[in-house]
């Protein structure tokens, strides 16, 4: 059986989305920071992860954004395959984050041209990745990506040779070279494996996973804790002035590779971690 | 404890802060980013007349939200400072003498800041509500063809912001994951 679903349909759904995950910050990312205030001992760092808690609290409360980074709006849509799709499906996702970024008074951070860089003033377009799945729904996910984090990602090639450890050594690189400047306490979403871009559009996948979920596969739990230890020991703190609280989660995705290559590509994501879940 | 300082900056005032205060901002600061940057350092390259009087001012790197009905600014909380890094020398030689903002600094900007006694602030990235709650009067004065990044004039009540680097060089961003290193040492 084919499902027709008119693509308007999906206009009103990523307009509140926009505006919702802007505003109220998930669950399990303040889970994870009042966690990390309880085991704060050191008075600059308690002090700054306060002021975060009562941010975001501050922010749900009057209904405004968390952070004026309001982000590049990337959609992430999980199509099923029995799914038949009346009308333009890019245009229709970008009239749901015009009509959000608008009506959510959040910023227009999105220029046209790389190098000529003028502003679209309406957030537009935003970032689409499509996948098609078995089954008959759309699951759209939003991640409203600051680029403050964003900026300080980064992606390498390694050899096979190099393994776990060569892994290891590139994900405390990065957080090193980022310090202060992605806001800490971040989120690591790391790739490894495919090839030069599916390594990094694992890494951003894989910040859409329940922040603290673990890799349903033991080998990488248990690679993710130890990362996450080891990130945490470095004592960078809540925005770099020292502490224990430098990462609150670390999520590993993988997928097949090269019999020469070892992609490994970290995507960092700031605090204000927004990401929001729906299906049609 | 924190220190009350007022904006514009004295320089007795931005010499004697040291990196690790906490201090509480009130008066007229600015705002401006990347490509406000760029139009302030074209115009001093021209020998234009610059919209705001760098003298002992303090710029804060921030892109606020538009306003909702009713609210005099958005969410507006701090920008990663080192994008201006290539343009900040130049306003501290015409008399900048407070940045807020938050991250890491280069050496220019740091030997520049040595050079004329000015002072990096760190306000708390993504504490864009909470910030916003100290702006209490906002007016666009130029450059308003780049939305966000307009350059507007914000008087702000006790603002919350931490000595990032001072005049002398010290950085927070070296000596407070040090320090909580080190008492991390003490205590096993």
């Amino acid at each position: 059986m084919i499902r027709e679903v008119d693509v308007s349909e999906l206009v009103p759904i990523i307009r509140q989305m926009c505006v919702t995950v802007n505003r109220h910050l998930p669950a399990d990312v303040c889970k994870k920071l009042e966690a990390g205030r309880a085991s704060e001992d050191f008075e600059t760092a308690a002090t700054v992860l306060d002021d975060i808690i009562a941010n975001y609290k501050l922010a749900s409360e009057r209904e405004v954004p968390i952070c004026q980074d309001t982000g590049l709006a990337c959609v992430f849509l999980d199509i099923g395959q029995d799914v038949h799709l009346r009308g333009d499906i890019e245009a229709a996702v970008n009239e749901g984050v015009r009509q959000g970024y608008a009506e959510g008074y959040l910023r227009k951070s999105v220029v046209g041209d790389p190098l000529r860089r003028v502003n679209t003033g309406d957030n537009t377009p935003a970032m689409i990745y499509y996948r098609l799945v078995p089954g008959d729904k759309i699951k759209i996910s939003l991640a409203t990506k600051g680029f403050g984090s964003e900026n300080m990602s980064q992606l390498k090639m390694l050899r096979p040779a190099d393994g776990v450890e060569g892994v290891k050594n590139f994900v405390l690189k990065v957080v090193q070279e980022a310090g202060p400047n992605p806001c800490p306490p971040i989120i690591l979403g790391i790739g490894i494996g495919g090839n030069f871009d599916r390594a990094a559009e694992l890494a951003k996948r894989s910040l859409l996973r329940e922040t603290g979920a673990s890799n349903p596969d033991p080998y990488y739990a248990n690679l993710e804790a130890e990362i996450l230890a080891e990130v945490n020991a470095l004592g960078i703190g809540p925005m770099g002035f020292g502490g224990r609280t430098t990462c609150l989660a670390v999520a590993i995705e993988t997928a097949p590779t090269h019999i020469a290559g070892l992609p490994v590509a970290v995507n960092i994501q700031c605090h204000a971690a927004r990401h929001l879940e729906e299906v049609l | 404890m924190r220190k009350k300082i007022q904006a514009p900056l004295d320089l007795a005032v931005s010499k004697s802060l040291r990196a690790g205060d906490q201090v509480l901002l009130t008066g007229t600061i600015y705002t401006s980013r990347d490509a406000g940057h760029l139009r302030l350092v074209n115009s001093i390259a021209a020998g234009e007349e610059l919209p705001l009087p760098l003298e002992g001012a303090v710029i804060y790197y921030v892109g606020p939200t538009p306003p909702a009905p009713g609210q005099i600014i958005g969410s507006a909380g701090p920008t990663t400072s080192y994008r201006m890094d290539p343009y900040a020398p130049t306003l501290l030689a015409h008399g900048l003498r407070g940045m807020i903002g938050k991250g890491r600094r280069s050496e220019e900007v740091i030997e520049a800041m040595r050079k004329s006694g000015a002072v990096y602030f760190g306000a708390i990235g993504g504490a864009g509500a909470l910030l916003s709650s100290c702006i209490v009067k906002s007016d666009l004065i130029a450059y308003e063809d780049l939305g966000a990044e307009a350059l507007r004039r914000l008087e702000v009540v006790d603002m919350p912001l931490l000595v990032v680097i001072d005049s002398l060089g010290n950085n927070l961003y070296e000596t407070g994951p040090a320090a909580y290193l080190a008492s991390q040492d003490t205590d096993n």
